[in-house]
């Protein structure tokens, strides 16, 4: 076993963890975290992105003492005090989701993409959003949420 | 899916980093963004005994010019090569590259040291850094040495590295006024390339005045293609450059598998070539078919 210790949503763990543990199994089953999916396990389908020292990265890829030391945001770090962050209310507004499942992975592909480029093109958005499939096909009002939730934090 | 149990210790120094893998032994592998190695070990396709977490040793990281050079430490990840403003001239081929491989979080884990490392023949740096004559730096117990990515990459997921080495980056010439492109051919966007071919074309005002091909998954490393670089010497038209890219095929037979067969491949290698050697040429009217 290893020891880390990492900062999740500004709130410092320490945690034993095997080697082979990978970050998106720690947040969700030692941390209870479940809002990061698990979806194609193999780092193609973005379900469990989450912003590691502010970058998006593929929890499903890193192992858990990888993170040790680093600051991670989930989607359950979006809000904060009861106020919806501009991409979750974006999404809501836009329905910017069919079945869910991939709209955490969604808003923090987003949230990391947005704090690079603040005001992008509708097809930078869609470049930006290259590693997150959605297989309701609901890509349309996904990229129109990140356009809109751009607006809002720019205004 | 969980990888194998394995040790993992985290190096604080590059001379920690190659004592450890010496204790580990064969088995024993270094680790950096992990994006080549964690989904073999998940589909334990590869069981390292030790993983020796390299990730934090900052002197390994970065891009910086150097004379007529530039200099990429192994753990510069994808997404800093592909904003790194020192890649100038011909050697900009590898910021091309690193900007189209995988998806914006895989740039921010995926190192160049640790593509490289990996030798994967289906991967696209490989092939840019054999088109730019670059070198690669390994450090090892018995101190540093560089190889010629012509000499580095010696078969599948082979390379010159030997067990306990550590590849520590990439000296790549600048190729001031050349120009550069990567064209690859996927069946989808997050695909492997079935082909890649990189380009760098130094164009004059009588035609292309040298040439460089680096092939991608045109065999098991990356290939460079002498007889179309040989033809392409004086083209200035976009039929030249046609029947140069078809010299592709005097290359050896270029493997069959499920995503395409050895007669496609040529083919693909030859429109790509076009292509990109008159993207790279940067002459308007050549770039499309």
């Amino acid at each position: 076993m290893k020891r880390v210790s990492m900062t999740v949503n500004g709130v410092r763990h320490e945690a034993d963890v095997e080697s082979r543990t990978l970050l998106v199994h720690f947040i969700r089953e030692q941390l209870e975290l479940t809002g990061t999916n698990v979806g194609c396990d193999t780092s193609s389908c973005g379900a469990c992105t989450i912003l590691m020292n502010g970058q998006s990265v593929k929890s499903c890829t890193v192992l858990a003492v990888q993170a040790d030391g680093a600051a991670v945001t989930t989607v359950e770090g979006l809000a904060s005090n009861g106020d919806w962050h501009p991409v979750q209310k974006a999404f809501h507004e836009n329905h910017g989701l069919q079945c869910g499942f991939c709209t955490p992975g969604m808003m923090m592909a987003a949230v990391g993409y947005l704090d690079e480029n603040p005001a992008p093109t509708e097809e930078e958005v869609r470049l930006a959003l290259e590693g997150n499939l959605c297989r309701c096909t609901g890509y349309h009002n996904i990229v129109k949420a990140v356009l809109a939730a751009a607006d809002d934090m720019g205004s | 899916m969980i990888p194998a149990s394995f040790d993992y210790e985290r190096a604080s120094s590059l001379d920690e980093a190659l004592s450890l893998l010496a204790q580990g032994g064969e088995d024993a592998r270094p680790l950096a963004g992990g994006h080549s190695l964690l989904p073999l070990m998940r589909l334990r396709l590869a069981r390292p005994s030790l993983l020796v977490d390299i990730g934090g040793l900052e002197e390994l990281r970065g891009v910086r010019s150097d004379g007529d050079s530039v200099v990429i430490g192994a753990l510069t990840t994808h997404h800093e090569v592909a904003g790194a403003s020192e890649l100038t001239g011909g050697s900009g081929l590898l910021a091309t590259v690193a900007e189209g491989i995988g998806d914006p979080q895989v740039r921010h884990r995926g190192t160049l040291g640790g593509s490289v490392a990996h030798a994967d023949p289906a991967s696209d740096l490989p092939a840019a850094l054999l088109a730019l004559d670059a070198e690669v730096t390994l450090a090892g117990r018995d101190g540093e040495r560089s190889v010629a990515a012509a000499d580095f990459f010696v078969g599948p997921f082979m390379s010159a590295a030997a067990d306990g080495e550590i590849v520590t980056g990439v000296r790549v010439p600048k190729r001031e006024g050349w120009g550069s492109a990567y064209r690859k051919f996927q069946r989808r966007a997050q695909d492997w390339a079935i082909v890649g071919v990189a380009a760098v074309v130094n164009w004059t005002e009588d035609g292309i005045a040298g040439a460089v091909i680096g092939l991608t998954n045109m065999g098991g490393t990356p290939l460079r293609a002498p007889g179309v670089e040989a033809a392409l010497a004086g083209a200035s038209e976009k039929a030249q450059i046609l029947a140069a890219a078809s010299k592709v095929s005097e290359l050896e037979t270029p493997p069959a598998d499920e995503n395409a067969s050895s007669e496609y491949r040529l083919h693909l290698a030859q429109v790509l070539i076009a292509r990109a050697v008159a993207e790279a040429a940067g002459c308007p009217g050549m770039q499309r078919d």
